[in-house]
């Protein structure tokens, strides 16, 4: 026993010892205290997110039950609901339809480009084939969000590479027969709802894409050969086994895709018909007419309409498998 | 009885790999047929291709009669208990066994008696209203196969069912799915790497290697009558001699196995039993296993495993003494009857 003890302490070389500086102090400090550990961890973000961002948030909606004196275009601390009565008069609301409808159709042409390449990136695609379906997916969102509403202006232009294909197909009599259905149509490509459809959905995608190929991806491929073994066709296993279970990644994506058309301005600028969406609205009275009480007002639009969305979803059991 | 299964010529390769290499092989109605191999041998890929969850690359494949290649999973009249149990997440226990019902649009009120019905055959009948993730394993093992079984099918494939049981689970879920098979005479194919488990519940066993079948024989003769070195090796582990060693001792040039179980290991110098071979050699070790212990002998550059009685007893003087110490010189011996020559 001292024989094997004596020889491993001259065969082994000597560790050297931890030294307790004040740096191993300060780490044993917090290893004891967790209580402190945490909340020094938790500090910056809350001074950010509750001070900077919700504070300002609520300050900026506050206003919206101000009252904006028209003749002196000035805002006094009168408290009044005048600003969301004037909300429901048809022109405003007209804005709210209109932004509304195209929210929801982006969400809905997002999830229906989004989903098959998010199942393909999730299910078949090998892992170099996967890191670069995600680079494709977010490669447009490196370019500059102006760049591209622009470009697209020049894509779908009379003069344009659409119109150009199109014509060199034979197809343009299609593309004039749907430019003039109703809503969706207008006198161009560019200036109809149509192209603006295009547009945000190109621009929305990614926000789509990514959080639907996550929810699939913990989705294990047993349970759609389980359906398959068990008697359903693929679209029955669709409907009841992978859309259910996808389910949260949808509603995590038309989340972004939803909110994010919402709160657009620019791109129902440069294309599509006119008539202002809530972003424009919003701009217009507080930048050039400085109506802040109106724009918090229809600030408030979009927030309502997440938080009904959301309780929706989750009626429909949206976070049931989170 | 008619054939459930028959695979012929069937090739399977996953770009260069190949997994199965021209099997051919059939499984009769009623049979409770296993597939035991290594991982990689292609028992899975032969039970995923019976599935429908697979296609074969060559060769051909009949289910009950008909052709089945290019029949998807969903048209076929086969169902799956899953080694991970693949039940839906989402779906209470009743849904997840009365899937395959809804899916053949069985109202409602009838399905949950038939899947209530297949609870209470795996003794969960109090258990339909939790979610799969309130259940412990062999919960969801017994869950798995209702939702197979509410659906009445001809043949019935389990991929390692028990895998993840703990041991004591796994014998009492042997004997359970056992009784089942006699009580239902629907073909089981049972895919396993276990040979004790393949070797306990078959009627019939197809032992894998490399994408090829080695030989399939019933427990009793796959264990007694080994045809090839690596079915001797994996079944039993039995010691594999090689050629030139049998010529020696009987003078035929063909390599044999004997059983563990079926040498016997004495003291060098000790009378050895009538006409028994015999080769001499060193003990190594000596592990004690209760009723018996397991003996290693160096014979040349083999090593030999043998496995007898201990003679140790509770009365006796020798509880803490062994006549067997490591470095003894032996002699083992085995009768020519215990030899199984092998083909390979």
């Amino acid at each position: 026993m001292t024989e094997a003890s004596a020889m491993a302490s001259t065969a082994l070389p000597a560790l050297p010892t931890l030294n307790h500086n004040w740096r191993n102090s300060l780490s044993t400090l917090l290893y004891q205290r967790r209580t402190l550990t945490l909340f020094l961890l938790l500090l910056p973000p809350l001074l950010w997110f509750g001070v900077v961002y919700i504070g300002s948030l609520f300050t900026l909606l506050s206003q919206s039950i101000f009252t904006f004196d028209e003749m002196a275009m000035s805002v006094s601390a009168e408290l009044t609901t005048d600003n969301f009565v004037s909300l429901l008069n048809p022109a405003n609301y007209d804005i709210v339809l209109r932004t509304l409808g195209m929210a929801v159709a982006v969400t809905l042409g997002t999830v229906a480009i989004g989903f098959p390449v998010a199942y393909y990136m999730a299910h078949y695609a090998g892992p170099r084939e996967k890191g670069f379906f995600f680079v494709g997916v977010m490669l447009p969102m490196w370019a500059s969000y102006i760049v591209k509403a622009y470009a697209w202006t020049v894509l779908l232009a009379q003069g344009g590479v659409i119109y150009w294909v199109l014509r060199q197909l034979g197809l343009l009599p299609v593309l004039e027969a749907v430019l003039r259905l109703p809503v969706i149509g207008g006198d161009t490509l560019a200036t109809s709802n149509l192209g603006r459809f295009l547009v945000l959905t190109y621009i929305w995608l990614p926000f789509m894409i990514l959080p639907i190929q996550a929810a699939i991806e913990r989705v294990p491929a047993n349970l759609l050969l389980a359906s398959a073994d068990l008697g359903a066709h693929p679209f029955k296993t669709f409907t009841s086994v992978l859309w259910p279970l996808a389910f949260p990644g949808v509603v995590a994506g038309s989340i972004f895709t939803f909110s994010l058309t919402l709160g657009d301005y620019i791109i129902p600028q440069l294309v599509g018909p006119s008539g202002l969406y809530i972003g424009n609205m919003v701009y217009t009275l507080q930048g050039t007419i400085g109506n802040i009480p109106m724009a918090a007002a229809f600030t408030c639009v979009p927030i309502v309409l997440i938080t009904l969305y959301l309780a929706l979803a989750r009626r429909l059991g949206a976070f049931n498998a989170l | 009885m008619g054939i459930a299964i028959a695979f012929k010529d069937i090739s399977k390769h996953y770009g260069e790999v190949s997994a199965l290499k021209q099997v051919s092989f059939s499984v009769e109605e009623g049979e409770f047929f296993s597939m035991l191999g290594p991982s990689g041998s292609g028992k899975t890929t032969s039970l995923r291709l019976m599935a429908g969850f697979e296609q074969p690359s060559s060769g051909s494949l009949s289910l009950l009669g008909q052709e089945a290649a290019g029949t998807p999973p969903y048209a076929r009249d086969v169902n799956t208990v899953f080694q991970d149990y693949a039940l839906f997440p989402h779906m209470n226990v009743l849904d997840n066994v009365a899937y395959g019902l809804m899916v053949r649009k069985m109202p409602k009120a009838e399905r949950h008696a038939l899947a209530q019905e297949a609870l209470a055959m795996v003794a969960l009948p109090e258990h339909g209203k939790r979610t799969p993730a309130q259940l412990s394993g062999g919960q969801r093992q017994r869950v798995a196969l209702a939702r197979a079984l509410v659906n009445r099918p001809r043949i019935l494939l389990l991929d390692e069912p028990l895998g993840a049981l703990d041991l004591k689970l796994r014998e009492q879920m042997q004997v359970e799915l056992k009784v089942l098979h006699r009580k239902l005479g629907i073909t089981f194919v049972y895919v396993t790497h276990d040979q004790g488990e393949a070797l306990s519940m078959s009627d019939r066993i197809a032992v894998f290697n490399h994408g090829r079948i080695e030989q399939i024989a019933t427990p009793r003769g796959l264990y007694h009558q080994p045809r090839t070195r690596f079915v001797a090796d994996f079944v039993g582990s039995a010691n594999v001699f090689a050629a030139d060693v049998a010529q020696a001792l009987c003078g035929k040039r063909q390599s044999f196995a004997v059983r563990q179980e079926n040498i016997l290991v004495s003291a060098a110098g000790s009378a050895p039993i009538d006409g028994a071979l015999l080769m001499p050699g060193e003990l190594l070790t000596v592990q004690f296993l209760g009723a018996s212990q397991r003996l290693e002998v160096q014979v040349g550059s083999q090593v030999i495993t043998a496995l007898q009685a201990d003679k140790s007893s509770a009365s006796s003087s020798l509880i803490e003494s062994n006549l067997f110490e490591p470095g003894l010189p032996v002699t083992l011996q085995w009768r020519a009857q215990h030899m199984v020559l092998l083909d390979d």
